[in-house]
């Protein structure tokens, strides 16, 4: 960690179970995501001084927030956070420049008023100085948010679920926004999120709780493609969760090969586990790649699997495929292809399909 | 029209306000957002004066201040005055009457107010003192002015307790409820009629008034 990064150790038993470690640097963006429950929000909580945990610690580049150990424990007045809340909590009789100016009591007053247009202005609200928060739109709700927090000249800023409230389009625009704001903030910024994508487009690096526990960390590519278990990948949004055995090594061939419901699959060549060891395996829906019924091709030769189509459900563009595998009627694999190619194949409730589960796709975990 | 009565009544009903704002912010917002033992005992205690006849509250507060008693002799040896029959006594007993009117709006104005909007404003840096003056305060205000007006005019209009621990001395302790009181048993019906129709008309004003401008306050609690 650098020298104004945070590092954190916190731990407890009540209201939720707790005990995790995180690190970040100044101006690495990292996302916090898990079911609701898992310790999330009041992580960010506990770093604004808003919740004490029963044990741990708090550093703050050179400063030290908390350390129950030895009883040291600044009030949020004194920790400079940013702290976006989900709802925004702006304070409903000021107008969006008083919100703001509010939180520069440690700039000189007169160059306060100054100092809260030119942030107004950075959150792209010039000329909605004057609203009151009920005269705002929630993306505007959120700018303001986001500028008083950043009036405070943060060392750290905490965002809960800051885009939770707005509508599609506007969190796109936020979400955006946040990037670029970004460059210019050299500061360790947490960020809750209930949606991967968000997390997995915006964070540097994710770490994914459950019941108050990190369950990996890692950056999100990674974490998403190479889950450390079947609960890591089922938080990730994963549905292709199978359980196997490890059939052979082939070092020659660079191969792994693993024995599934009567298939024999290939892999990349993992030695993590033996010969013979029962595993947990993931395979993202990109890589699973559906046959065309009326052109046969070389890749089909990659892990072929045949199945009936038990469900197509068509969401906008796309179509998410359920496949019930040949002679098992209670395994499925579920992808998505786009709506026009799965017409095009004459996809349908009750056809035969084939698929190919690409080696590379293919990731292994201890069983659980 | 006794106007010595109308101005004692006034007199009362001003420093009972200006003496339970503070004891109202304070145990209010102590019952919204704190969690005690024997919080639940304290709210029973406030609410008190609104179950119990003024006559048993007045007869208790007549006991407990008397000449006789702790607080009384206490009084007396700082003061050199009695409680009981005096102003300063009445003024006690009104405080003491009045309670839930003050504290209860505040409470719920206070327990209005999301816990967040207290959070928030500590992360900008505002101390508890600061959050209370700046954010919550403003917030609170259609509690406060309830509180205020629904004292005030409570004050006015409180007979049992009065006549108990002030009984009925002209200048000191006999208010305009008491005065009516005495009109009606001189049978000049004609002067409280004249009274009773100015303090209708007052409550009426004053607790319009309130409604009016919480109304207007409550959009912010929104």
């Amino acid at each position: 960690m650098d020298d104004n990064g945070v590092k954190l150790n916190i731990c407890q038993q009540q209201p939720i179970p707790l005990d995790v470690e995180i690190e970040c640097s100044a101006g690495e963006l990292l996302a916090l995501v898990g079911p609701s429950g898992s310790g999330k929000s009041t992580i960010l909580r506990t770093i604004a001084g808003l919740h004490q945990p029963d044990t741990g610690f708090i550093h703050c580049g050179q400063e030290v927030w908390l350390d129950r150990a030895r009883n040291i424990q600044l009030p949020t007045q004194s920790r400079h956070i940013g702290f976006v809340f989900q709802d925004y909590a702006l304070f409903p009789h000021l107008t969006a420049l008083q919100n703001v100016t509010i939180a520069l009591g440690h700039v000189d007053s007169k160059t306060r008023k100054g100092r809260a247009f030119e942030l107004l202005e950075q959150v792209n609200l010039k000329g909605l100085e004057d609203r009151l928060p009920d005269g705002l739109s929630g993306g505007q709700r959120q700018r303001v948010a986001l500028a008083r927090a950043l009036a405070r000249e943060p060392k750290i800023l905490l965002l809960d679920e800051p885009f939770s409230a707005v509508d599609q389009v506007t969190r796109r625009k936020l979400q955006q926004e946040l990037v670029i704001l970004r460059r210019d903030i050299q500061i360790p910024i947490l960020l809750v999120t209930h949606d991967l994508d968000e997390a997995a487009m915006l964070a540097d690096r994710l770490y994914v709780l459950h019941k108050g526990q990190t369950l990996q960390n890692g950056k999100p590519g990674d974490v998403l493609r190479n889950p450390d278990n079947a609960l890591v990948a089922r938080l990730m949004g994963h549905d292709n969760i199978f359980s196997a055995v490890v059939e052979a090594h082939d070092i020659t061939q660079g191969l792994t090969r693993i024995h599934w419901r009567g298939l024999s699959l290939e892999l990349e060549l993992n030695q993590t586990f033996e010969v013979g060891k029962s595993i947990d395996w993931v395979i993202h829906p990109a890589h699973i790649i559906m046959h065309r019924r009326d052109r046969p091709s070389l890749g089909e030769r990659e892990n072929p699997v045949h199945g009936v189509v038990k469900e197509l459900l068509e969401l906008g563009e796309t179509a998410v495929v359920s496949l019930e595998l040949e002679g098992d009627e209670t395994t499925y694999l579920r992808f998505t292809v786009s709506r026009h190619s799965a017409r095009r194949n004459g996809l349908a409730v009750g056809v035969d399909a084939s698929v190919s589960l690409l080696a590379e796709g293919i990731h292994l975990m201890p069983q659980s | 029209m006794d106007t010595v009565a109308l101005a004692l009544s006034l007199k009362l009903a001003f420093w009972t306000c200006i003496i339970l704002c503070p004891l109202a912010i304070f145990f209010g917002r102590l019952l919204a957002w704190q969690h005690f033992p024997g919080k639940a005992l304290l709210e029973a205690v406030i609410a008190l004066p609104l179950v119990l006849p003024p006559t048993v509250l007045g007869f208790y507060l007549l006991i407990g201040m008397g000449s006789n008693s702790s607080l009384g002799q206490f009084y007396h040896s700082i003061t050199g005055n009695h409680l009981v029959f005096t102003f300063d006594g009445l003024l006690l007993a009104s405080v003491i009457f009045n309670l839930p009117f003050a504290i209860q709006p505040m409470q719920r104005a206070f327990e209005a107010i999301p816990n967040n909007i207290r959070e928030a404003a500590w992360c900008c840096g505002l101390s508890k003192l600061e959050s209370l003056w700046r954010i919550e305060l403003p917030l609170a205000w259609p509690g406060a002015v309830s509180a205020l007006a629904l004292t005030f005019a409570h004050t006015l209009g409180e007979f049992g307790v009065v006549l108990m621990v002030g009984g009925n001395i002209e200048g000191e302790t006999k208010t305009i409820a008491i005065s009516i009181y005495d009109r009606v048993q001189a049978f000049d019906n004609n002067t409280a009629g004249i009274m009773s129709a100015a303090l209708l008309l007052f409550s009426l004003v004053t607790i319009g008034l309130v409604y009016r401008l919480t109304y207007r306050r409550r959009r912010y609690g929104r």
